[in-house]
């Protein structure tokens, strides 16, 4: 039955739910959308503190746990849910296992953003990075997790074909991994309904945080936005994947290796060195199979790379791999003792998470919803001049951002520990630094802006899509390569 | 296997591995895939649980009923997100900030307030830098005590209440993580909070700025006033200089 299954025959789509990606993909335009706009306002309050607005709902300390939070788990979480589903039916050839756990999962998630964008600006933070997110929201997010990792396996159960295509190993990495650390990470005692305290206290709660918060990079956006990569590159590309052998090794390697680097959050901290140490070396290790999934998707475009003249997804595709392999170079050298030294509490690594989740995820993201918006609606995208704009202003927006943020970072960094002749601090008035940023958080203000707009763009050029007329032919339904 | 790659000879003999142990069976691999990303999280975050992992000082003395109120407010607010606790073991931060942090500073410390950014100075070493006065005006106005300063005025904690029972709500709850309050910290809450707050409010009073004992900028202000005391004390005790 299985044998016969994977022997090639097209399933007929309409076995497919794709009102399910249809649903995420809505969901990933809107809030990234909005998340952007929330790191558009943030950034206009380093350089502007009015815009503060003197209001406590709309601080700085309130607003930039909504950004993060409604960039990664709303913009990041949804763009790859809607790949996940429309990726895993195709590629296991059947129905998703259960129709009714994919809408709760939808609805229940789109819940617990709601409830985000309530409570932050609230003041119910756990001001835990990353896992800001107050106690019963986390029991929320468990609950639909595990929904959502029942109906994955249960549709894998279910599969019409023997084997597994890689794409699914990371996202099968993303729902095992997230789970773990999630419920080990946000374990608290609850002192009211909506206060809490963690089971661990000062250095250990530090490094479990960052155990979690570096493997949220690492695991939710790093693998399932991987297995973007190897279902939606060989498919805008029309080549299989350049290697099947690096696939796996690089895929092993990721996921072990990740988990230790952790800890180079913590460096020159009251941490024990060798905790340290180990968060360094593996971090600067992790560059090896980091590069295996860059190099597999950028290979896999040999003798496709005339198409990127012409094609916006293999443009927003391309660039996005790009900086995935420039940021897990930057990365592991930000993580050697000394660089750290000099980066740690910078803008530098501001930069470095922008042009990881601009040029990356964004890029990724958006690349995957220009190709799945024109097949999932079955309509040619309205504009497609439009697209490319979005590309050179999302690109051009990046690299003013991060170039911007590297200068300032570099700045503040040699400015705060600058030792005068006579052995006293260079600059030993802090604010004097602060001033002196005001220019590069004006032109990462014109940056993040430039990306914002981009996705306006997109979000303007797929109401279009949407609205349009019926495209004539489709290829939504066409079988899917092999690896 | 039809969907066989056909591209890569030597492929295929590392593939039948792995598709026949992993691909073919998914409760192997995904109990393969749970173990791979176990293993390092253990190493590294068990000994910690050890009473060698973790350093501890009897010198350091859990929060008042005041500076847990205050501290819930730093949480609340995500000062973290500007301000690190955290003086990293360098010249230049020892110069500016005092002695760099050591782990059993933190000890009573949940959630960990070490921050990742420093878009304003450290606070690990700010306790009994300033006067209580200049923290009221600068949560007031931040620019009337540091001119040019980018942070948001905080105003509303110089109207805010806190609540005594809200307050011991959070001891109870931190008493079972482990802080070891007894039952008469716990019992004595609105006196412990009357009391300290009491002292900050004469010392404003004598810079002329009126206040109560409830309002929120006072447990900010023992809070604040708390940061790297013991620490400074524990370590003048050893004789380490800074």
């Amino acid at each position: 039955m299985e044998e016969s299954a994977s022997a090639g025959t097209g399933v007929p789509a309409a076995v497919y739910d794709d009102d399910i990606v249809k649903r995420f993909a809505i969901a990933t335009i809107l809030w990234g959308a909005v998340g952007m706009l929330v790191g558009v306002i943030i950034a206009l309050q380093l350089a502007w503190w009015p815009a503060n607005l003197g209001l406590p709902w709309t601080t700085f300390g309130r607003l930039r746990p909504l950004h993060t939070n409604a960039v990664i788990f709303a913009f990041g979480g949804n763009i790859c849910f809607t790949g996940i589903y429309y990726s895993m039916q195709r590629l296991l050839k059947t129905r998703m296992w259960s129709d009714a756990l994919s809408k709760i999962h939808f609805w229940g998630w789109q819940l617990i953003i709601v409830s985000a964008a309530l409570t932050f600006p609230l003041g119910l933070s756990q001001s835990r990075e990353y896992a800001e997110l107050i106690w019963p929201i986390d029991i929320a997010i468990t609950l639909i997790w595990v929904v959502f990792a029942i109906n994955f396996f249960g549709t894998i159960a279910i599969r019409r074909v023997k084997h597994i295509y890689v794409a699914i190993w990371f996202y099968m990495s993303f729902v095992i991994t997230i789970a773990v650390l999630h419920i080990v990470n946000n374990l608290a005692m609850p002192a009211t309904f909506l206060r809490s305290y963690p089971l661990y206290s000062g250095m250990t709660d530090a490094l479990v945080q960052w155990w979690y918060g570096h493997n949220a990079v690492g695991f939710f956006l790093t693998t399932p936005f991987l297995g973007l990569m190897y279902y939606f590159l060989p498919k805008a590309a029309e080549k299989p994947i350049y290697s099947y052998r690096l696939s796996i090794v690089h895929f092993w390697g990721l996921i072990f290796l990740y988990i230790w680097a952790g800890p180079h959050h913590l460096l020159y901290s009251g941490l024990p060195d060798w905790v340290q140490t180990l968060g360094m070396v593996f971090s600067i290790v992790l560059l090896a199979p980091s590069w295996g999934g860059m190099l597999n998707g950028l290979l896999t475009l040999r003798g496709a790379w005339h198409r990127l003249r012409t094609d916006p997804v293999l443009k927003f595709m391309v660039v996005g791999v790009s900086f995935y392999g420039m940021s897990t170079f930057e990365g592991p050298m930000m993580s050697i003792r000394a660089v750290n030294g000099l980066a740690h509490f910078t803008n530098w690594v501001i930069g470095h998470v922008h042009s990881g989740a601009l040029g990356w995820n964004g890029m990724i993201s958006f690349a995957v919803l220009y190709w799945l918006v024109p097949r999932l609606w079955n309509k040619p995208l309205a504009k497609p001049n439009l697209a490319t704009q979005h590309f050179w202003l999302a690109t051009i927006g990046i690299v003013l951002y991060t170039v911007s943020m590297w200068a300032a970072g570099l700045m503040e960094g040699l400015q705060w520990r600058a030792i005068g002749d006579g052995g006293q601090l260079a600059n030993p008035i802090f604010i004097d630094i602060v001033h002196r940023l005001e220019p590069f958080y004006w032109l990462r203000l014109l940056g993040g802006s430039l990306y914002f707009v981009g996705a306006l763009m997109a979000l303007y050029n797929f109401w279009k899509t949407i609205r349009g007329p019926e495209s004539v032919s489709t290829d939504a339904s066409a079988p899917v390569p092999a690896t | 296997m039809a969907d066989e790659t056909k591209n890569h000879g030597s492929e295929k003999k590392y593939g039948q591995f792995h598709r026949r142990v992993f691909e073919a069976n998914i409760v192997n691999f995904a109990i393969w895939a749970t173990i791979a990303i176990l293993i390092g999280g253990i190493v590294e975050i068990v000994p910690m649980f050890t009473p060698a992992g973790t350093e501890i000082s009897p010198d350091v003395t859990p929060y008042t009923a005041l500076e847990v109120a205050g501290r819930d407010i730093y949480v609340s607010e995500g000062c973290y997100l500007c301000h690190s606790q955290w003086v990293r073991p360098m010249r230049a931060e020892i110069l500016r900030y005092g002695a760099w942090s050591r782990a059993w500073e933190y000890q009573y410390d949940r959630p960990f307030q070490l921050g990742s950014r420093r878009i304003g100075p450290d606070l690990h070493r700010v306790g009994n830098k300033y006067p209580d006065a200049w923290h009221y005006e600068h949560m007031r106005d931040p620019r009337s005590t540091s001119p040019g300063s980018v942070m948001p005025p905080y105003a509303w904690l110089l109207t805010n209440r806190i609540d005594a029972g809200d307050v011991q709500a959070s001891m109870k709850a931190l008493r079972k993580t482990g802080t070891p309050y007894s039952d008469e910290d716990i019992a004595g809450v609105e006196a412990s909070l009357a009391t300290q707050g009491g002292e900050i409010v004469g010392r404003l009073g004598d810079a002329g700025i009126q206040s109560d004992p409830d309002r929120a900028i006072i447990a900010m202000i023992a809070y604040l006033q708390r940061l790297g005391v013991d620490g400074r004390a524990a370590l003048q005790k050893q004789g380490v200089e800074y």
